[in-house]
């Protein structure tokens, strides 16, 4: 599995509410909807023109606050290829291998990614290339890699369970 | 080599010796959804499986927008009542005169135990460790799974150990103990942890005081914070344990944490996070004066009966200069304020009570701020944003702060007060 994409760049600790404010977790029900407001509070330009495909890059902490799912699901849903980031909140990484999102911890990618740059998350292989050189990062865990490999939590529960 | 508090708790639940950085696949004791239960069962029903592995383990409180504010929250409502009763999930805490916000009646009502494996879906579940649980918050799709499996899997966190000794000095609070450590240590200070609170400035805590200091936990990114298991505890829970497998387990003293901090609580003084950033500290002295429209005094930080003394206290023979929301935590904290005559003198001060819930904390109703204001809050969160207007700020503070604060509508050192 391989990406390639624009960069949004972002600095630490970018929390839930910004991702995904706390006024629309009851009104908006629908992926589709969820993915239109995505980042609204942090970013109205990513809002307004993220792609499928792009790639967001983060510094420390990216995710902390809320454990609210849509957070994840309004990005999995813009077709977001992968979250870059020096590392996240456990919740939200959580969430992330639920909902099928590829996300990799590299501080020295993120120092080296400028924003607007495109960038390929090449998973089998394990490296992001970007303009400045190649990083690479370790393989996700066996039990880790048959969630996302299964497509996220739900899909795999149902499988373990051999309702799929 | 001893063990700390997660590692025995958690192999106690896996049925064998664990160590930090093992994965272990447990039974959670309960599993506490709010609101966001009816967007759960939707998840659930896609899994296939016709019922939830243990109905006595679940229990919904609506809180989050209660009682509904717009259409969508009651077809989510009615949503929960639904699968309520065709699950026959016994524990529902509907809008009715024994509800709350979920953590506050999550304690009050006797789930909250010590030893106990508890999650729920929402991040300030780590609250229920000033009961000595192992609690900790979960996203939508790994409640589902849970209800459906009755399996969570957890890596056994390293641990942080905070002792904290000495006494507060007038008009400092745990509140303002929990916002120093956080400035210190940041956002991510405790990344993936489990924060343990040792020393006799936490036994000389109440209970109440220490749900405040373990809600906070998820500001420094704790996967759980816990106090030990005492008498006052005990106390607590006596006659009201809603389950038998509770168990006092608490660290070994020679336990192995990854990081050692200690606070003298005489050290300390009142204080604020400034917006955007729950560890954005301030000592009252370098903010006092910022000009403020709303003071907000609830949430499951910081709207027990303690904390409404507290502010009535305060408050008592003054108007306030601002906007003042009061917001039990709970019922039964409401019902007692008004037998201690204490709605009496938020009302006489000016202030206005709304009914128990979370309120505007997360930008649901009940005093969303207009582009420009500022509000000093007892809650949790001050992100951008959060209480429903990117334009607006947010200070978070104990409630003898915010109610000095709504007296004279400016940011105000409540030992001056006092």
């Amino acid at each position: 599995m391989k990406t390639t994409g624009k960069v949004w760049k972002y600095g630490d600790d970018v929390n839930t509410d910004v991702i995904f404010p706390g006024k629309y977790t009851y009104t908006i029900k629908d992926r589709a909807e969820m993915a239109k407001v995505a980042l609204e509070d942090l970013d109205p330009e990513f809002t307004k023109s993220a792609k499928a495909g792009d790639i967001i890059v983060g510094g420390k902490n990216w995710g902390c606050g809320s454990s609210r799912e849509q957070a994840v699901s309004c990005l999995k849903e813009r077709g977001i290829g992968a979250i870059i980031a020096k590392g996240f909140a456990r919740i939200y990484y959580r969430n992330c291998l639920n909902e099928g999102l590829p996300i990799i911890v590299s501080s020295e990618a993120v120092d080296a990614i400028e924003a607007g740059e495109e960038v390929t998350v090449d998973f089998d292989a394990g490296q992001i290339v970007t303009k400045k050189g190649t990083f690479p990062f370790p393989p996700y865990p066996e039990f880790v890699r048959g969630l996302i490999e299964d497509g996220g939590l739900i899909p795999h529960v149902k499988k373990s369970l051999g309702l799929s | 080599m001893g063990k700390t508090f997660a590692e025995k708790v958690l192999g106690k639940a896996a049925g064998y010796e664990v160590k930090a950085n093992d994965v272990v696949t447990v039974e959670p004791h309960f599993c506490m959804s709010h609101d966001n239960a009816a967007p759960i069962a939707k998840t659930f029903k896609k899994i296939g499986v016709k019922n939830v592995w243990k109905p006595g383990a679940l229990v919904f409180i609506l809180d989050h927008a209660v009682p509904a504010p717009s259409d969508e929250h009651a077809v989510n409502h009615k949503e929960i009542r639904e699968f309520v009763k065709e699950q026959g999930i016994p524990n529902f805490y509907d809008v009715m005169s024994n509800g709350g916000v979920c953590h506050q009646v999550m304690c009050e009502e006797g789930f909250a135990l010590p030893g106990l494996i508890m999650v729920g879906s929402d991040s300030h579940t780590c609250t229920y460790g000033a009961y000595g649980a192992f609690s900790t918050g979960i996203g939508r799709s790994e409640m589902a799974a849970a209800w459906a499996t009755g399996k969570i899997w957890f890596k056994v966190p390293e641990s942080l150990k905070i002792t904290v000794t000495g006494k507060f000095k007038k008009g400092v609070t745990a509140k303002d103990l929990i916002l120093k450590i956080i400035g210190d240590i940041k956002a991510d200070g405790a990344d993936y942890m489990s924060v343990e609170f040792h020393g006799q400035g936490i036994t000389d805590m109440t209970v109440a005081e220490r749900m405040t200091l373990c809600n906070m936990g998820i500001e420094m990114g704790a996967k759980n914070a816990v106090c030990p298991p005492d008498k006052k505890v005990l106390d607590a829970i006596k006659g009201k344990a809603k389950s038998d497998k509770w168990e006092a387990i608490w660290a070994d003293d020679d336990a192995v944490y990854v990081k050692e901090l200690s606070y003298d609580l005489g050290d300390l003084v009142p204080c604020v996070a400034k917006p955007h950033t729950v560890d954005n500290y301030a000592a009252i002295d370098a903010v006092k004066g910022t000009e403020i429209h709303q003071a907000f005094l609830g949430s499951c930080t910081n709207a027990r009966i303690e904390d409404l003394r507290a502010a009535a206290d305060l408050l008592k023979g003054h108007k306030v200069a601002v906007r003042t929301i009061v917001i039990p935590a709970s019922w039964t904290v409401y019902r007692q304020a008004m037998k201690e005559g204490l709605l009496d003198t938020f009302l006489d001060a000016g202030c206005v009570i709304a009914n128990p819930g979370c309120g505007p904390c997360m930008g649901n109703h009940e005093g969303i701020l207009a582009p420009g204001e500022a509000c000093i809050s007892t809650a949790n969160r001050n992100f951008k944003g959060r209480m429903g207007n990117k334009e607006s700020f947010i200070y978070l503070a104990s409630p003898l702060t915010v109610a000095a604060s709504a007296l004279t509508g400016k940011i105000s050192d409540p030992r001056e007060v006092l």
